[in-house]
C-alpha cells in the first residue's frame, strides 16, 4: 500500500508540474495573431507515456498478486488458530467459539499473538465484517457463499468494529467492540462465560427476566439464541455496540446506557428487532431493576 | 417557422411533444436532465447536512437510506445520462455533416421513454416511499422480506423503462455515425467527441441489456414470487452482484467517455492547436471500452471470489490506467506550444485534468485487492468515484455546455458568471471530496446515516458539508446564467469562439432545421479549420442545392411512452391489496398492464401501417432570408 | 436523409429492395445492432439459468420434468419455420409478392404451432408436476429464460402477420421490403436462441 501511494504521488507531481508549466508558458498574449504550429503528435513521446505507466503497473501488480494469494490462504483448520464463527444480524454481531463451546455477542474477545480464523455468515441481509485498525473487511453472505479469513495482533487493547455493507436503517450503528487480551485472560474469560448463569436475586424480577427477556436472549446456560447473548454484559465496553460505557471517550455508566436502551430500543437503533420492554408490559421499576442487574453482571478476566 | 408547408406544423407545447428534430430533442434532454440533476443535487445537500455533525437527527435513518439510494440512482441514470444525450443530440449530426440522426422517430421515442421512466422512479417519493437499498440494490436487502415498501419496485420498473430509452438512443447514434457521415468524413477524420460518443453508444448496446435482465429478475422475485435471489429456495444473492456490475462498471465508462470527448474538443479550440496524438486517442478510447467490460468484479473483492479471480480483476483494472494516462498526456501536449485562452468552457476543461488524474490514481490504488479490503465501502471509495464522476464527468459536461451553448441557443452565456460558477464549483468540489479520502482511511464506512463522536470524523465532515454548499452555489450561478442568457437577443456568429475547428461551427447558430443547406465536403481532420487555413470562407459543398427531405413530426413516441408508463405502474401494483374494489379489479387482473401495452403496441402498429413520407423544403424557401427557423 | 426520396414502384425494384434507400440500409444495420443487444440479453438469462439450474429446492428436477419428444418436435417446427422465412426473402428478391406472402403465412403458422406446443408444455408442468414460477430457483430461471423466448416468438408472429397484411395492401415497395427483411433477421435470431435453449436447457437437463 505504501508502494502504491508513493508511485501515485510521483505520478501526480509529474502531471501537475507539466500542467502548471504549460498553463503559465503558453497563455495567449494580447495581440497575438499568428497561428501556432499544428503538431500531429510525436511517436517517441507517445511511446514513452505508454511504456512508463505499463512498467509502473507491473511494479504494482507483482506485490499485489503476492498479497492476494497470501490473504486468500485458509487458516481456519490450522493448528493453533482460534476459530470464531461470526454471524451477522440486523443489527448485531454474534461470535461463536466452536473450540470452546462459547457464544457471545457484540464484543469479540480474543487472545493476542494467536491467529484468529473467522468463518463469516449472515442470518439475514448482507453485512461486512470490519475491524479497521486490525485488518481489511470481508462480506458476510448467506449459506452457500460463506467466507473465511483471519488476522492476529500482538497489541492488547480495545478496537472498534463496524459493518461495512448497507444493511438497513441502522447500518451506521451496527458497531461492535473487539478486545485483544493476553492468553491467560482469554482462558479466564472462556471459563467465566461457561459458568452457570447468574439470575436477578429478587425472585419476582428473575421471573420477569426469564419470561420477557430469556425467550430470545441468553445468559450463561439459560435462554434462547435469537437475540444477542447477554452473559457478562456489565463488563463490556458498550451497550448495543454504540452506547459507549465508562472508560471510553464520551462513555457513560453502564446502567445509564442499559436504561437508555431499554426505555426505547427503536430510538437508539431504528429498525432493530427488539420489542420495546414497555410494550411487553414491563414497568419502569422492573426496567430499572433489570438494568441494574445487567449492569452488575460482570465477568472477571 | 411561419412558412406554408405541405405538412401540418405544430406550435408551442405540441411542437415540443411531437418534434423529431435532433436539436429540439437535445433541448428536451437538457431540460429533463436539468430537472433530475436538480433533484439529485438537493438530495446530495440533504445528505451532507445530515452528516455535518456526529449523531445528527436532521433526517431519520430510513429517510437517509432513501436519500442515498435516490441520489445515486438519479444522478447516474437520470441526471448525467440525459445531459450526455443532450450534447450528443445537439452536436453529433452537426459534427459529421448530417441533416439529422438515422432515426428521428426513434430519437424522440428514446427521449420520452427515458423521461417517463425517470418520472416513474421519482413518483416513489409521493407514493409510499422511495427505494432504500442503495443504488446497487444488493439482494437480499432489496427483496420484499427486508424492503417492504414499493420503493424498490419503483426502482426496478422505472430503471427498466428509462434504460429502454437509453438503449434506443445508443442504437440510433451508432447507426447515425456509421451511415450518416458527410462525404470525405472517414472514421479517422471524425471529431473526438463523435468518436467517444460512438464508443459510448456501443457500450450502451452491450451493457444495458444486462441490467435489464437483472432488473427483470429482481422484479419477478418481488412481484411474482420468483426465487432468483431467495436463498431459502435455492437462489443466489451474489448472482445479483455479478449482473449488476457487469452492467455497472461499463456504465461508468459510458458516462466518462463523452466527457473525454468534450475535453478533446474544447482544449484544441482554445489552444488553437490540433489535438495531439489523435490516433492514439482513438486507440485509447477503444481500449478503455474493451477493458471496461473485463473488470466488473473489482467491485466485489470483499464478496469472497477467491484469490485467482481477485488477482486477475486487480491487474485488468490497473491496466486501464495506461490508456487513460495516454489521454491525459495528449491533452497536456495539445496545450504545449499553443495559445491558451481561459474562457469558461476551457476553465472547466483545464480543471478537469488534475481532478480526473486524482480520481484515476485513487482508482489504481483501489484496484489492488489487498488494499481494497481496507478501502472498500468507505468514504475513500466515495471520494474516488466523485472525483471521477463529478470532478471529471460533470466538469466535462459543464465545459461542453458552455462551449456549445451558443450553437444550441444562438446566445453566448455570460463569461463572468461562467467563471464565477467555475470557481465556486471547483473549490467547493475539492473541499467536499478531498477530505473524504481521509475519512475513509480513518475508518468511516459509506452509507452511514450518522457516526459516533470522538473518531476524528467531526471536523472533516463539517468541511465536506461546507464544500457541498459552495458547489451548489456554483451550479446555481450556472442556472442563473442560463436564465439571464435566455432573455438576451439571439444573434451570435456561426463561429462565436472564433477558433472553431469542426463542422458545427460552419453553419448558423442555432442551425436551421435542416442543418446544412448543402452537405459539406470534408477534406481532412478538423474540417472547418482546414478550410480556414486554406483561406476559404466556408466549407465546399458536396452536392448541388436541392429540395431537402424532412421527417414529419409525430405524437406517437410520446403516446407509446405513456403506454409503457401505465403498464409499468400496473405491473408494480398487480399484487397490491386495495381497499377499493374497483382498483383491485383493474390492477389485480392485469387490466392496467394490458391497457398500457395496448396503447404502446397500438401506436407501434399505427406507425407501421401509415408510411411517413415526410415533407420537403424547396429550394426557393432555402434562399429566402430568415428561413433559419 | 437522402434529398431524393425514392418512390419506386413495383417492377422497377432493384434486386435487393431492402437496401434500395438509405432508410432501408439504416434499418438493416441497426437491426443487426439491436440483435447484438438481444444477444447480451439472452446471454445474461442463460448465465442466470446455468448458475441456478441445479437449485431445485426439492421441486422437480430437469431430468424428471422434460419430455424429449415435445421439445424435439418444437425444435423441428421452429427450424423449418426459419427455412420458410429464407424462402420468403428469396421470393422477395425475385419480386414475387404472391410467393413471398405464402411463405410468410407458412412461417406464421409454424410459429403458432411452436407457441401452442410451448403453452401445452408449460401447462403440463404447472398442473401435473406442480412446477410453477415460485417452486424453486431452477423453476424461476427456467420460466424466465424460456418464457422470454416464447414472448419473442409471439411478438414475431404478430409482427409478421401485420407485414402480411401490409403486403396485401401496399405490395412490395422500398418501404415494405426492409420490414420483411428485418423481420426475417429477427425470426432467424429467435430460432438460433431456441437452438441454444434446446441444448442448454433440455439436452443438458436430460443428460447432466
Amino acid at each position: 500500500m505504501k508502494l502504491s501511494i508513493t508511485i501515485m504521488i510521483v505520478v501526480l507531481i509529474v502531471v501537475f508540474a507539466i500542467a502548471v508549466y504549460v498553463l503559465i508558458k503558453f497563455r495567449r498574449k494580447k495581440g497575438q495573431t499568428d497561428v501556432p504550429e499544428q503538431v500531429e503528435g510525436n511517436f517517441k513521446l507517445e511511446i514513452i507515456w505508454t511504456v512508463i505507466p505499463l512498467i509502473l503497473v507491473f511494479i504494482l501488480a507483482v506485490p499485489t498478486v503476492q498479497k492476494i494469494f497470501a490473504f486468500g490462504d485458509d487458516h481456519y483448520n490450522e493448528k493453533g488458530s482460534v476459530q470464531v464463527k461470526v454471524t451477522s444480524h440486523q443489527y448485531w454481531w454474534e461470535f461463536e467459539y466452536p473450540q470452546y463451546g462459547v457464544k457471545t455477542a457484540q464484543e469479540l474477545v480474543f487472545p493476542t499473538g494467536k491467529n484468529i480464523a473467522f468463518e463469516l455468515k449472515t442470518a439475514d441481509v448482507l453485512h461486512s465484517f470490519w475491524v479497521p485498525s486490525l485488518s481489511g473487511k470481508m462480506d458476510t453472505n448467506p449459506d452457500g457463499t460463506i467466507n473465511r479469513f483471519s488476522f492476529s495482533t500482538d497489541k492488547e487493547g480495545v478496537y472498534r468494529g463496524k459493518c461495512a455493507e448497507l444493511c438497513g436503517p441502522s447500518h451506521g450503528l451496527m458497531e461492535f467492540k473487539v478486545k485483544a487480551v493476553n492468553p491467560d485472560s482469554f482462558d479466564k474469560w472462556v471459563a467465566a462465560m461457561k459458568a452457570p448463569a447468574v439470575l436477578p436475586k429478587d425472585q419476582a424480577l428473575a421471573e420477569t427476566f426469564k419470561k420477557s427477556c430469556l425467550s430470545c436472549h441468553a445468559v450463561g446456560d439459560q435462554g434462547g439464541p435469537v437475540a444477542p447473548n447477554l452473559t457478562g454484559i456489565g463488563s463490556r465496553e458498550s451497550v448495543a455496540g454504540i452506547l459507549l460505557n465508562e472508560g471510553q471517550d464520551g462513555g457513560k455508566p453502564v446502567k445509564e446506557n442499559l436504561k437508555t436502551w431499554l426505555e426505547d430500543p427503536q430510538a437508539v437503533k431504528p429498525g432493530n428487532k427488539m420489542p420495546a420492554p414497555k410494550d411487553l408490559g414491563l414497568t419502569d421499576e422492573q426496567i430499572d431493576g433489570i438494568a441494574d442487574y445487567l449492569a452488575n453482571y460482570k465477568l472477571n478476566y | 417557422m411561419a412558412h406554408a408547408h405541405s405538412v401540418k406544423r405544430h406550435k408551442g407545447l405540441m411542437d415540443w411533444l411531437t418534434t423529431v428534430d435532433h436539436k429540439k430533442i437535445a433541448i428536451l434532454y437538457l431540460l429533463a436532465g436539468g430537472l433530475f440533476f436538480g433533484i439529485g443535487g438537493i438530495e446530495a445537500v440533504l445528505i451532507r447536512l445530515q452528516l455535518i455533525k456526529p449523531m445528527n437527527d436532521f433526517v431519520s435513518a430510513q429517510t437517509f437510506n432513501e436519500l442515498i439510494t435516490m441520489h445515486g440512482t438519479t444522478m447516474i441514470f437520470l441526471g448525467v445520462m440525459p445531459v450526455i444525450f443532450a450534447l450528443m443530440n445537439a452536436v453529433i449530426p452537426l459534427q459529421i455533416g448530417a441533416r439529422d440522426v438515422a432515426f428521428p422517430f426513434l430519437n424522440s421515442l428514446g427521449f420520452w421513454t427515458f423521461l417517463f421512466g425517470g418520472l416513474l422512479l421519482n413518483l416513489s417519493w409521493i407514493m409510499g416511499g422511495a427505494p432504500d437499498a442503495g443504488w446497487t440494490s444488493y439482494t437480499p436487502l432489496s427483496t420484499t422480506t427486508y424492503s417492504t415498501t414499493h420503493g424498490v419496485d419503483f426502482y426496478t420498473v422505472g430503471l427498466q423503462i428509462a434504460g429502454l430509452g437509453t438503449l434506443i438512443g445508443g442504437i440510433n447514434f451508432l447507426a447515425t455515425i456509421i451511415t450518416m457521415r458527410a462525404p470525405g468524413m472517414s472514421f479517422m477524420r471524425m471529431p473526438m467527441f463523435t468518436w467517444t460518443s460512438f464508443i459510448t453508444s456501443a457500450m450502451i448496446l452491450f451493457a444495458f441489456p444486462a441490467i435489464t435482465v437483472g432488473l427483470v429478475l429482481l422484479s419477478f422475485d418481488r412481484i411474482l414470487g420468483a426465487n432468483f435471489f431467495e436463498v431459502s429456495n435455492g437462489g443466489n444473492p451474489v448472482l445479483w452482484q455479478h449482473i449488476f456490475w457487469i452492467f455497472g462498471h461499463p456504465e461508468v465508462y459510458i458516462l466518462i467517455l463523452p466527457a473525454f470527448g468534450v475535453i478533446s474538443e474544447v482544449i484544441p479550440t482554445f489552444a488553437r492547436k490540433r489535438l495531439f496524438g489523435y490516433s492514439s486517442m482513438v486507440f485509447a478510447t477503444i481500449l478503455i471500452a474493451f477493458l471496461g467490460f473485463m473488470v466488473w468484479a473489482h467491485h466485489m473483492f470483499t464478496t469472497g471470489l477467491g484469490p485467482v479471480a481477485n488477482a486477475l480483476f486487480s491487474i485488468a483494472t490497473m491496466l486501464i490506467a495506461v490508456p487513460t494516462g495516454i489521454k491525459i498526456f495528449n491533452w497536456l501536449f495539445t496545450m504545449w506550444g499553443g495559445q491558451i485562452r481561459f474562457t469558461s468552457p476551457n476553465l472547466f476543461a483545464i480543471g478537469f485534468i488534475p481532478t480526473f488524474v486524482m480520481g484515476g490514481v485513487t482508482g489504481v490504488m483501489l484496484a489492488s485487492a489487498p488494499a481494497d479490503f481496507q478501502f472498500h465501502d468507505t468514504y475513500f471509495v466515495v471520494a474516488h468515484f466523485h472525483y471521477v464522476i463529478v470532478g471529471g464527468l460533470v466538469s466535462g459536461l459543464l465545459s461542453g455546455l458552455h462551449y456549445w451553448w451558443p450553437k444550441m441557443f444562438g446566445r453566448m452565456l455570460n463569461e463572468s458568471l461562467g467563471k464565477l460558477s467555475f470557481w465556486f464549483f471547483i473549490i467547493g468540489f475539492h473541499l467536499t471530496f478531498f477530505v473524504q479520502h481521509f475519512l475513509g482511511l480513518m475508518g468511516m464506512q459509506r452509507r452511514v446515516f450518522t457516526y459516533l463522536p470522538n473518531q476524528g470524523f467531526d471536523t472533516l465532515n463539517m468541511v465536506s458539508t461546507v464544500g457541498a454548499i459552495l458547489m451548489g452555489i456554483g451550479i446555481l450561478f450556472f442556472l442563473i446564467n442560463a436564465i439571464v442568457t435566455a432573455f438576451k437577443p439571439k444573434g451570435v456568429a456561426d463561429d462565436p469562439w472564433e477558433d472553431g475547428r469542426t463542422l458545427e461551427w460552419a453553419i448558423p447558430s442555432p442551425p436551421p432545421e435542416y442543418n446544412f443547406k448543402q452537405i459539406p465536403l470534408v477534406r481532412g481532420i478538423d474540417a472547418l479549420w482546414k478550410e480556414k487555413m486554406a483561406g476559404n470562407k466556408g466549407m465546399t459543398p458536396a452536392e448541388p442545392l436541392g429540395p431537402i427531405h424532412m421527417p414529419s413530426p409525430t405524437i406517437l413516441p410520446f403516446v407509446m411512452s405513456v403506454g409503457i408508463f401505465i403498464a409499468g405502474l400496473g405491473f408494480m401494483f398487480s399484487k397490491e391489496d386495495f381497499s377499493n374494489s374497483f382498483m383491485s379489479l383493474i390492477f389485480n387482473n392485469w387490466i392496467v398492464v394490458i391497457i398500457g401495452l395496448l396503447i404502446t403496441f397500438g401506436s407501434m402498429l399505427l406507425r407501421s401501417l401509415y408510411d411517413d413520407h415526410g415533407w420537403h423544403i424547396e429550394v426557393e424557401e432555402l434562399d429566402e432570408e430568415g428561413v433559419k427557423a | 436523409m437522402s434529398t431524393t426520396h425514392a418512390e419506386t414502384v413495383d417492377g422497377a425494384l432493384p434486386h435487393e429492395p431492402e437496401k434500395a434507400t438509405l432508410e432501408g440500409r439504416n434499418k438493416v444495420l441497426s437491426f443487426w445492432l439491436f440483435l447484438g443487444g438481444e444477444a447480451v440479453l439472452f446471454g445474461t438469462l442463460f448465465a442466470t439459468f446455468l448458475a441456478l439450474r441445479n437449485q431445485t429446492n426439492e421441486g422437480p428436477t430437469a431430468n424428471e420434468l422434460f419430455s424429449f419428444t415435445t421439445t424435439a418436435l418444437a425444435t423441428l417446427i421452429l427450424l423449418v419455420s426459419s427455412l420458410t422465412s429464407v424462402f420468403a426473402v428469396q421470393a422477395m428478391h425475385r419480386h414475387n409478392v404472391a410467393k413471398l406472402r405464402v411463405w410468410l403465412i407458412v412461417t406464421v403458422i409454424l410459429g403458432l404451432g411452436f407457441l401452442g406446443l410451448e403453452i401445452y408444455e408449460f401447462s403440463e408442468y404447472v398442473i401435473a408436476e406442480k412446477f410453477g414460477m415460485t417452486t424453486s430457483a431452477f423453476s424461476s430461471a427456467f420460466y424466465t429464460l424460456v418464457g422470454f423466448h416464447g414472448a419473442h416468438v409471439a411478438f414475431g408472429v404478430l409482427w409478421i402477420s401485420v407485414l402480411i397484411g401490409q403486403l396485401f395492401k401496399k405490395g412490395l415497395t422500398v418501404v415494405t421490403a426492409p420490414k420483411v427483411y428485418v423481420s426475417a433477421m429477427y425470426w432467424h435470431f429467435i430460432d438460433v436462441v431456441w437452438v441454444f435453449i434446446f441444448t442448454v436447457v433440455y439436452l443438458l437437463g436430460k443428460v447432466g
